[in-house]
């Protein structure tokens, strides 16, 4: 379970892409964020595995809180945390096998790793999961061979390789056209389901958050202004996601956190919070 | 008509000096400046004259050149495949010890002490001609081709090391962002997420630099680090012009085909 309280990030140009956001992701549940562009929502996803620092707040993944680690400890926690990417971030000149073992990188010494000697059970498991995304026969193209859709099952492969504890899921489909946008977010549904991992997901299309998502949370402005599940998404709703529109006094549940979504008893407090900010 | 009372509009073109006073100004300094060099030097109708006999003489001297004599033969292949064994050890050397002086030099993957260092050691290399090098190490190892080894390893460090790391500074660093999120360590992420990116420059700089270090090496044998330098020294120095011109021919002939292979190899690595 994936529990961040009041994370903050202030970049050097005092730029506050962060305003203290608290989001649990519990059991295998979907959750979407989603939010005008600029709102931290991918801030928000870099911090939790410390591609970006936060400069304040705290992430705990089962437990272990992961802002304090350095070195070996912050890699171990890594190995845990799949990240999709939007623009892929394949290997570009390499083949599409060493870009699925690449998950694997934070298992194997640095010279096998050279020798891109991986253990048999590894490279077993690559096949199987290329195969799970389609891409079976591929393993030896380059990964600047595919399009772009081929590319993006490359990353959820590599991710899935990870076998990991959650998958962090940066704007997967912003690149592609809506066709093949709505195969990959089946897919990645589809696979986070099989195998029991909670999905934290950042996404521009409101109607692939509502239709993939149990859960979305709005960002604005570095802050979480709406949570609930997606039917709560109404007309009002997106106004204060994207048009910074204030919640109308005794509006309905729109904008407030359903302590029964999730199942966590935390939603409850979460609530408060929102109404201070 | 009011447009016919407006005085006619000059326009002339905006000049890169501050005014056109001063754009003469540099001009006649510059002028100035080449007369009193040339006076100077002694230049004079009557030393170029004389001058031009002379060189009429020496390539009179030079053709045709001399292949007969079996010993000179010897000599020549030797100090050729000295020179080129000597171009093709010191790039493998140099190569090998300028990447990680060029992960050093990268802004971008490097901490601020460890990128001054690498910055350091590119620019030491830089600084200094290859002669110069070549001198020491003649002093130090003694006459011979270890002492070119020596020099043309140290230059090229400067050279491969400085456009490797410029190169490491343009990648892609979603790429390596992406296998760092994978809980890869420091090595593994330069081994998965930045060297296949430069891979292709790697190998053309270095067939680029062993197309210099050809040239190079033909050099250094003047100040007696080994190659064919040497041999083309003295045939000079005892007047044996025909010799000269049969080395500096084999010289052209081998700078040449490094240049042909040197295309071919980055041709196919595009």
């Amino acid at each position: 379970m994936l529990s961040v309280t009041d994370l903050q990030k202030t970049y050097p140009s005092g730029d506050e892409a962060l305003k203290g956001v608290s989001l649990d992701v519990t059991g295998n549940e979907t959750v979407a964020m989603i939010g005008p562009s600029g709102a931290g929502k991918s801030t928000f996803i870099r911090c939790v595995n410390r591609l970006t620092e936060p400069t304040g707040g705290s992430v705990e993944l089962d437990g272990l809180e992961i802002t304090g680690l350095s070195g070996k400890e912050l890699r171990n926690a890594r190995r845990d945390m799949g990240m999709i990417f939007q623009e892929y971030n394949l290997i570009e000149r390499l083949t599409v096998m060493e870009n699925v073992l690449s998950g694997r990188l934070g298992y194997v010494s640095t010279w096998d790793a050279f020798r891109r000697k991986f253990v048999g059970d590894d490279i077993a498991r690559a096949y199987e999961v290329l195969e799970r995304v389609g891409l079976e026969d591929h393993e030896n193209n380059r990964a600047d061979e595919l399009s772009g859709g081929q590319r993006q099952r490359v990353g959820i492969a590599r991710a899935i390789l990870q076998r990991p504890k959650i998958l962090l899921v940066d704007e997967p489909t912003s690149s592609l056209d809506p066709e093949t946008s709505r195969a990959v977010m089946d897919l990645l549904t589809e696979i986070a389901a099989e195998d029991d991992i909670p999905v934290l997901i950042n996404i521009h299309e409101v109607d692939l958050a509502e239709e993939y998502a149990e859960r979305i949370v709005g960002l604005r402005d570095g802050q979480k202004v709406f949570e609930g599940v997606p039917d709560e998404l109404d007309e009002t709703a997106r106004g204060q996601i994207y048009r910074g529109e204030e919640i109308p006094e005794g509006a309905g549940p729109t904008g407030k956190v359903t302590a029964e979504v999730g199942g966590s008893g935390e939603s409850s407090t979460e609530e408060g919070n929102i109404r201070r900010t | 008509m009011a447009t016919e009372q407006q005085p006619r509009r000059e326009w002339s073109r905006p000049t890169a000096f501050y005014n056109h006073y001063v754009k003469w100004a540099v001009y006649v300094a510059i002028t100035v400046f080449l007369l009193w060099s040339a006076w100077n030097m002694r230049i004079s109708p009557d030393r170029i004259l004389a001058g031009w006999d002379a060189a009429v003489g020496l390539v009179q001297g030079m053709v045709p050149p001399e292949l007969t004599t079996q010993f000179k033969n010897d000599l020549l292949i030797e100090g050729l495949v000295e020179s080129v064994a000597m171009s093709v050890i010191a790039t493998i050397v140099g190569v090998i010890l300028s990447i990680p002086v060029a992960f050093m030099a990268a802004e971008n993957i490097a901490p601020k002490p460890v990128y001054w260092t690498g910055r350091g050691i590119i620019t030491g290399s830089r600084a200094l001609h290859e002669l110069i090098i070549a001198i020491i190490a003649v002093k130090a190892v003694g006459i011979g081709a270890l002492a070119g080894v020596i020099a043309l390893s140290y230059k090229t460090i400067g050279f491969f090391a400085k456009l490797l790391a410029e190169e490491i500074e343009d990648i892609d660093t979603g790429q390596m962002e992406a296998v760092e999120a994978t809980g890869a360590g420091r090595v593994q992420t330069m081994l998965f997420g930045v060297i296949p990116q430069v891979m292709p420059r790697m190998v053309g700089l270095s067939i680029y630099r062993w197309d210099i270090n050809i040239r190079h090496s033909t050099i250094v044998g003047i100040v007696g680090a080994g190659g064919i330098g040497g041999t083309l020294l003295n045939s000079f120095d005892q007047y044996d012009y025909d010799f000269f011109l049969t080395i500096i021919l084999a010289i052209i002939a081998i700078v040449m085909v490094g240049e042909l292979i040197s295309t071919y190899v980055r041709g196919r690595i595009q």
